[in-house]
């Protein structure tokens, strides 16, 4: 069984956030924003195994008890370009995996056992709208960071969209101070357009042990868990990588073949009207 | 076809002839990609090849996607997520289509800025203009309207605020809109007629893509220097010209490959760049996101449309002269179809008798700046719509509007006459590969 050290804390914390608060996590990202040189950026980046399957424990571990992932089907987990982590293994954490909101998961729910029942690798991971939290399949594509200069979205050619940069800082940025208004609590983060989010710190780091024995400090942890999730959002990311450059290759193959056929093409014409304005 | 005189295509074997008298398409076909074109096209003269092949792409690619795609508000953000994770290939199909649509859009921009520049609106090729400004507004259309399929945040808000812009006409503009949506709001009626005219449009396109071809074919192509092609004879024809096939089809191939290679670049290794990343949100009827941006390929027009606020003296002017029926935001949409209706009217609206850009000084400046206008107005629409930016996108769209209606017929009468215009496009042509310095192009 996986240990929900947290779930009931987390549970607590977060409850009563509402659905507006949530949503509110602006997709422009106004707060400050840390760029991470993650293993994936760049046209030769690729996802790192290992730090998937560490992102995924951590999201087992505490995010679960309040995100869903929905649109990921269990069974990616050993898809390459992804975790690729052996069809047992991944076999042996959908049954394990507790379904943390029935409610929003009908079809899982088995009737005469009166509870969700166990999961297989065929199933999608859980829906999770117990706390009203936004779900996290998609959510390092539908965040944004590096918007300037001047709006223009430069720095994104250079930088990356910047989504696994803002889940990294929103990890990462509570200040620790906190507010309550209409009966939320608010924490103050850096990195979250307006500052305060309806979120508790999820993390402090030395949250979960690895079996590697990997550091776990918060800033590898926001890391691994960032990394998951870009994942999660972009499964196809290194075959869509790797198709793009064999199509680039060729484009400019051909380009150069095509270049020479025209120059070719047009030598005796472009010949004769020099001799004709020379003579 | 075409008016400039050329060898046609003679049916030689019996075969041939058989065919011929009954069905004469292999001769249409000959006719057509061997027309006469101007020698001197330089490489502005590509874009046409490229959007005849993102049309192509569009189509292919959209096809697929619909085997996989569910028009519901239910399902239909899941069907696309379905498409990225368990389609084979899906995930870069989509990326090509989505992608696609930017590329078209680019391309047609260009196409319609060498057009104003080289004056290829001018008589006699008026019809070829407004056919393409037709296609350009169906393509909008269909661009619009594709974007609201993967029904994401963007896609529900956007549909929202575009046909909510046909509610702000005065008497008829509740009634449309809702005939538009298929009722009091976007929902699931909207999302299924935007997706039947979304799978129809491209194929009208097409067909008028086909009509723009022709008219062109029947006038010849324009040209850098804006010359007509001499149609005495073939032989003094032939010094004009060369026949599309093969010189300008293996040089505008060449041109599209390089295009491809960075469109391919794009699409492989930052396909969400010109994206919104609330679109990769679900639709949510209940929370409107915080800014609510068109893509990329609007933005010009859609600062048009935010520019003209309750504020602004002309609107003031129009609301108290039309009695309070048109108020800012009907101003709003008439100036942004008003900016459209500008270009397409600007053959009659150009009083120069000289064609190309190239020989006019004056008009040069103020073409170069409607350019950086068009840029700038791009940016402000994606601002948010208060000062100093709404200030920004009003004196872009007043130039825009000054262009067309002041400065383009002004500009025809004061003037000076050309300098250094050749007689001939063979004199053109010769001049530029004659300069013993300059490599050739």
């Amino acid at each position: 069984m996986f240990k929900k050290l947290s779930i009931s804390a987390l549970a607590a914390l977060t409850l009563g956030v509402g659905s507006m608060g949530t949503a509110a996590l602006a997709a422009e990202g106004g707060g400050h924003h840390e760029d991470i040189a993650f293993s994936f950026e760049g046209p030769f980046g690729k996802y790192d195994e290992n730090q998937l399957q560490r992102g995924l424990k951590i999201y087992t571990q505490v995010c679960s008890s309040c995100h869903g992932l929905k649109f990921v089907p269990i069974r990616t987990l050993a898809d390459e370009g992804g975790p690729n982590m052996p069809e047992d293994e991944v076999r042996a954490y959908a049954a394990e995996f507790m379904v943390a909101d029935e409610a929003s998961n009908m079809h899982l729910y088995d009737y005469d056992e009166g509870a969700a029942r166990q999961l297989t690798e065929n199933d999608f991971f859980p829906a999770n709208e117990s706390q009203n939290a936004p779900d996290l399949s998609l959510m390092a594509k539908a965040r944004a960071a590096f918007h300037g200069p001047a709006g223009t979205g430069i720095n994104q050619f250079f930088k990356g969209i910047g989504g696994p940069e803002h889940i990294y800082n929103i990890l990462t940025g509570y200040t620790g101070e906190e507010r309550v208004q209409a009966g939320v609590t608010y924490y103050e983060n850096t990195a979250f357009d307006g500052g305060w989010i309806a979120m508790a710190p999820p993390l402090y780091g030395e949250d979960v042990e690895f079996d590697d024995g990997h550091a776990n400090s918060l800033h590898h942890e926001a890391e691994d868990v960032a990394a998951f999730l870009m994942w999660t959002a972009e499964p196809k990311l290194m075959a869509r990588k790797h198709a793009g450059f064999v199509g680039v290759i060729f484009l400019v193959l051909l380009s150069s073949l095509l270049y020479l056929t025209n120059k070719r093409l047009w030598k005796p014409v472009k010949k004769a009207a020099k001799e004709k304005a020379q003579a | 076809m075409s008016g400039i005189p050329h060898d046609h295509y003679e049916p030689k074997t019996g075969g041939e002839k058989w065919i011929h008298s009954r069905l004469p398409i292999v001769g249409l076909i000959y006719d057509t990609i061997m027309i006469p074109t101007p020698k001197n096209l330089n490489w502005m003269w590509i874009w046409g090849i490229v959007l005849a092949f993102c049309l192509a792409l569009q189509i292919v690619t959209g096809i697929v996607l619909v085997m996989h795609y569910t028009p519901h508000v239910d399902m239909a953000f899941a069907s696309v997520e379905h498409i990225m994770r368990d389609v084979n290939g899906g995930h870069f199909l989509r990326y090509l289509h989505m992608n696609g649509a930017s590329l078209f859009f680019f391309a047609v921009y260009l196409h319609i800025f060498r057009g104003l520049y080289y004056g290829s609106y001018k008589a006699p090729r008026e019809i070829t203009w407004i056919i393409g400004m037709i296609i350009y507004l169906l393509m909008m259309a269909t661009g619009f309207m594709g974007y609201v399929l993967p029904w994401g945040q963007m896609s529900f808000w956007g549909a929202t605020v575009i046909t909510g812009l046909f509610g702000a006409i005065p008497f008829i503009g509740e009634s449309l809109q809702a005939w538009l949506l298929g009722g009091p709001a976007v929902a699931n009626a909207t999302l299924n007629r935007f997706f039947s005219l979304h799978y129809l449009l491209p194929f009208v396109i097409a067909g008028l893509v086909i009509v723009h071809i022709w008219a062109f074919h029947n006038t010849g192509n324009n040209n850098p220097t804006g010359v007509d092609v001499r149609k005495s004879s073939k032989a003094e024809a032939e010094k004009d010209t060369l026949p599309f096939w093969p010189y300008f089809v293996i040089k505008d191939f060449f041109a599209l490959a390089v295009v491809l290679a960075v469109f391919f670049a794009i699409v492989g290794f930052m396909p969400n760049y010109l994206g919104h990343p609330d679109n990769y949100i679900e639709a949510n009827p209940l929370a409107t996101p915080a800014h609510i941006v068109p893509e990329w390929y609007f933005l010009p027009f859609y600062a048009i449309l935010r520019a003209f606020t309750a504020d602004v003296w002309v609107v003031m002017f129009a609301n108290w002269i039309t009695g309070g029926i048109v108020d800012a935001k009907f101003f709003g949409v008439l100036a942004m179809f008003g900016a459209i209706v500008a270009m397409a009217l600007v053959p009659w609206l150009d009083t120069s008798k000289v064609r190309s850009g190239r020989y006019r000084p004056m008009f040069k400046w103020w073409f170069a700046l409607l350019c950086i206008d068009f840029i700038v107005l791009m940016w402000a629409g994606a601002m948010p719509a208060e000062p100093p930016y709404s200030t920004i996108s009003l004196i872009g769209a007043t130039y825009w509007f000054a262009y067309f209606f002041v400065i383009l017929p002004l500009l025809g009468v004061i003037e000076p006459a050309p300098k250094n215009m050749p007689a001939t496009i063979e004199e053109d042509f010769d001049a530029h590969y004659g300069k013993p310095t300059e490599p050739a192009e």
